[in-house]
């Protein structure tokens, strides 16, 4: 057979170069990582030498990596709880048909669309200390007495990330709700009719469990985006006041980039691992569960 | 009654997703003495445009900043990412729907989880890979490093697009007497061609976003990209000038949400791994 | 207003669809009798499942009204208060419920204590022999067990009336007559009023007491299987109903005004009838037969009327010596018993 007709070769040839790419811009860096998390290279230099776990131990003693691990999940968890109420309900909503639907989407959209970092700069602009609009408008509405320090304050700044989290993630979440939504089997919904479910009853114990491998896709990419992101919180408050605002990948960025400590950078990033795993695995169940086939009608 | 709470709600969620928009708007049209007053002066209201509005900051952006340079510089690399792109993930893609048998699904499947490793962990290592080849601050880093990004997700996306196509069409070429290659080469890429619109389009809004490499590999202002640039480098001495920076951030997110709204269904399938059909 | 009857009552029934531009439902009135299964019939898109879902409950119609056991149900009666079960033609199975779970869905909707559920599950599972399935899931069963689980959940409840829609469509064929038969004894059983849609008219004939005709949202006949079959009113159902269907050809000397309908298993030898009846001759050209084993199928047109092909339907038995070739010529007749008249432009039953 001709080569023009070996589908073994002509597969393994339009398929190597992306493999080949992944492999080494992605496998390999990845590897170089964790060596780099158990060295103690620094910028400067250009070897790799052994140095051990003391990059982990470094800064397992450090009050400032420990507190932006527990900042990761705070933002994550909050964030992301945020995200699948406003998602669900959104999706409700939207699922109507309604004038200016497409309009709505559009607007709908826009915090998804929009690059984190500019969303990021905006966001710096509404809660600025001195002209943040949303203290206008509380105080106007006679609901803020003082003054709200957003990003000068370790707590509302850590809220104020949150805030930002959530309203950038949750059109994605909302989108893909309603993609799940859509795809119910009409006649399962309608015969929970007939059967006499009311509104409450349908939900719960008919469409959010049919929905629940598309919920769950829609969580755990949320949970990547936000655990492993940079932008928002370091054009927010760099990680201030004070270090008290970091999370893993900004203080990585501080202490490897550019403070050059390659090992000890590499470590912090590092912890980002084992969570990413689990990430990973629970997709790859919600996927084999999707394949054995979540309908049940008559085939 | 239902109706009204359906409309007050969808009203709700419009205004918490775009009043920053509205208010980037608002900040880059305003006059600066309507702009910079404290929000404890109540008897001002900043929602609105109390003086006429401006060009003045728009102005000052194209005329007196490195903007329109960091628009040019991200074109350059959206053009060379999304060639890339194509030419590794679509091939690839399609191989992995139509030739690659049993193996395919896991493979594909694989390529798909590395979209998973964040660039804030693998910027650690590119720090020094990048200045080993000494490409230190220059485009060409991020040109290299961007299809870590694309090319996982875009193999995903082409792969369930092929497989959603009928395999009939080819099929029948090849019983008309094309080779498998030739059938690859002529009859598929018409095929296909809106998956590969989606790669690009896909391509496209990625690049624009990503901000951690280019945070990492540029220093220079004049090299860089404008998601780098407006919220780094929009600052002149130490101050922010507001007006330009919201007009910066409006004008580069208006057909960002375009293309997102005209692909969301498509992007949502890949999200999905076909959990959904779209 | 007037009378109402226990079972279901249609009167004047219209559904027009948002955009559309014609009426699904166009007029129907009928009068479905206590425990008796009453088969909607007719080709898809006649609006025999649009009557189906506005009965349940599931559309609303344009006008008209609905009367389910003595009570008006059209205008706000949901479908859970109706006294109704429905059957979907894909079996609308809740996926990530087991068997049990699915049976026993309707009676937690209507909040019934734990142990009487258990209780209800078991005796329709037991009714319909799938009590050994209770823990699986509807992806582990095949179509005829889940058409049964499907059955089960519609009986649990104990409702007035019955719905099926075209439940025996994603069966085998061969599975089908066995279901056929089991549904309908099961409906003997239990003596409810059913209504049943189907487009396979020889499972309509088989299942009803009474079928009615569908055709364009309008119901064309009501009646016994025998009644629309020997005695159809228009052409639609004499066409529709019959395997071959009906043949239809132009009278003869009767300007063009009149059709001549004759029944394939009516046009046989003549010499087969003998002199017991009046006779109609029907002059036939052959064109084609086939050998179908039981029968044979003589394709073929009438001489006087050369436009038409016309089917006769001879059982293996009879006819056994008639020449088969191309373009011969066989005297062939029709009971005048067995003749339809029609009225060519309207279609409908001239009697004579």
């Amino acid at each position: 057979m001709k080569f023009a007709d070996r589908e073994d070769l002509l597969g393994a040839a339009m398929l190597g170069p992306a493999l080949a790419y992944v492999i080494l811009l992605v496998g390999v860096p990845f590897v170089l990582a964790i060596m780099l998390s158990f060295s103690s290279a620094t910028a400067g230099s250009l070897t790799l030498t052994w140095a051990g776990f003391r990059n982990y131990s470094t800064i397992l003693a450090d009050p400032i990596f420990l507190r932006s691990l527990r900042n990761t999940a705070i933002v994550t968890i909050g964030s992301q709880v945020l995200v699948i109420v406003l998602a669900t309900a959104a999706a409700q909503v939207f699922r109507a048909a309604f004038h200016g639907k497409r309009a709505a989407r559009f607007v709908l959209l826009l915090p998804w669309a929009v690059p984190v970092s500019l969303a990021a700069i905006a966001w710096t602009w509404i809660f600025d200390s001195t002209f943040s609009v949303i203290n206008w408008t509380l105080k106007v509405t006679g609901l803020l007495h003082g003054w709200l320090y957003w990003l000068g304050e370790p707590g509302l700044a850590l809220f104020a990330i949150i805030i930002v989290q959530a309203w950038r993630i949750f059109p994605f979440a909302t989108v893909i709700v309603l993609a799940g939504l859509s795809s119910i089997p009409q006649d399962v919904v309608e015969a929970s009719i007939v059967d006499g479910a009311g509104f409450w009853r349908r939900l719960f114990k008919v469409e959010l469990p049919l929905l629940l491998p598309v919920i769950a896709v829609a969580v755990l990419f949320g949970v990547v985006y936000t655990a492993t992101d940079l932008g928002v919180v370091y054009i927010l408050t760099g990680g201030g006041p004070a270090n008290t605002t970091h999370v893993l990948p900004t203080l990585a960025f501080q202490r490897g980039v550019l403070g050059a400590d390659l090992g000890q950078g590499a470590a912090i990033a590092v912890f980002l691992v084992p969570f990413l795993i689990v990430v990973a695995v629970l997709m790859l169940r919600v996927a084999r569960r999707a394949e054995i086939g979540a309908g049940g009608g008559a085939r | 009654m239902k109706r009204v709470g359906l409309y007050v709600a969808a009203l709700g969620f419009m205004a918490f997703a775009g009043f920053p928009f509205y208010w980037m708007f608002i900040t880059a049209f305003k006059q600066n003495r309507d702009l910079y007053v404290g929000a404890f002066d109540t008897h001002h209201v900043p929602w609105i445009f109390n003086d006429p509005p401006t060009f003045e900051h728009v102005r000052l952006l194209f005329g007196q900043t490195d903007f329109l340079r960091w628009v040019a510089n991200t074109l350059l690399v959206i053009v060379a990412v999304v060639i890339i792109t194509v030419v590794l993930a679509v091939p690839a893609g399609y191989s992995l729907a139509r030739l690659a048998g049993r193996w395919g699904g896991r493979l594909g499947m694989g390529i798909f989880f590395t979209y998973l490793i964040p660039p804030t962990l693998l910027f650690i290592p590119f720090s020094r890979v990048v200045a080993l080849l000494g490409l230190q601050n220059s485009l060409g880093a991020l040109i290299l490093v961007y299809p870590t990004i694309t090319v996982p997700f875009c193999t995903w996306l082409v792969m369930g697009f092929v497989r959603s196509v009928p395999w009939d069409i080819e099929e029948q070429a090849m019983i008309d007497g094309y080779s498998r290659l030739a059938v690859i080469l002529r009859i598929a890429p018409r095929l296909i061609l809106p998956g590969i619109l989606t790669v690009v389009v896909f391509t496209f809004t990625l690049v624009m976003q990503e901000f951690v490499y280019a945070l990492t590999f540029i220093s220079s202002v004049d090299r860089m990209t404008v998601s780098l640039g407006v919220p780094i480098a929009l600052v002149r001495g130490d101050v922010y000038h507001w007006g330009s920076l919201m007009a910066a951030a409006l004008f580069t997110s208006i057909p960002l949400a375009i293309l997102y709204n005209l692909f969301i269904d498509r992007f949502i399938q890949g999200f999905t791994m076909g959990a959904v059909k779209g | 207003m007037g009378e109402t009857s226990p079972g279901v009552e249609i009167r004047q029934l219209r559904k027009r669809f948002t955009g559309g531009d014609h009426d699904a439902v166009d007029g129907v009135d009928l009068s479905i009798r206590e425990g008796e299964l009453l088969v909607l019939l007719g080709p898809s898109g006649c609006g025999k499942t649009t009557l189906l879902r506005m009965i349940a409950g599931l559309e609303h119609p344009s006008a008209g009204e609905i009367y389910i056991a003595g009570r008006r149900v059209d205008q706000d009666v949901p479908p859970r208060a109706r006294g109704i079960a429905m059957v979907f033609q894909s079996y609308a199975l809740y996926p990530h419920r087991t068997v049990s779970g699915n049976i026993a869905f309707p009676l937690e909707a209507a909040r019934l204590p734990r142990a009487i559920i258990a209780e209800k599950v078991r005796w329709a599972a037991e009714l319909f022999g799938i009590a050994g399935y209770l823990d699986r899931y509807p992806r582990q069963l095949s179509g005829g067990e889940r058409q049964r689980v499907a059955l089960c959940r519609a009986v649990v409840r104990d409702p007035q009336v019955f719905l099926l829609d075209e439940p025996l469509a994603n069966l085998d064929a061969k599975l089908r007559n066995t279901a056929r038969d089991e549904l309908k004894r099961f409906q003997r059983q239990i003596k409810r009023t059913t209504v049943y849609v189907t487009h396979d008219q020889v499972e309509a004939m088989g299942l009803g007491d009474r079928i009615a005709v569908m055709d364009r949202g309008k119901v064309r006949q009501v009646g016994t299987p025998h009644e629309v079959y020997e005695d159809p009113v228009d052409t639609f159902v004499a066409t529709f109903l019959g395997q071959p269907p009906m043949n239809l050809v132009e009278q003869p000397g009767g300007g063009g005004r009149t059709l001549l309908g004759f029944r394939p298993e009516h046009l046989l030898p003549s010499d087969h009838f003998g002199d017991r009846e009046p006779l109609h001759p029907i002059p036939l050209i052959v064109r084609r037969v086939e050998y179908l084993g039981s029968d044979r199928y003589v394709y073929g047109t009438v001489e006087f009327a050369p436009e038409a092909t016309v089917i006769a339907k001879l059982p293996a038995n009879i006819g056994r010596a008639i020449p088969e070739e191309e373009g011969g010529r066989l005297d062939f007749a029709v009971p005048e018993r067995a003749l339809c008249y029609f009225d060519a432009q309207t279609g409908e039953r001239v009697r004579r």
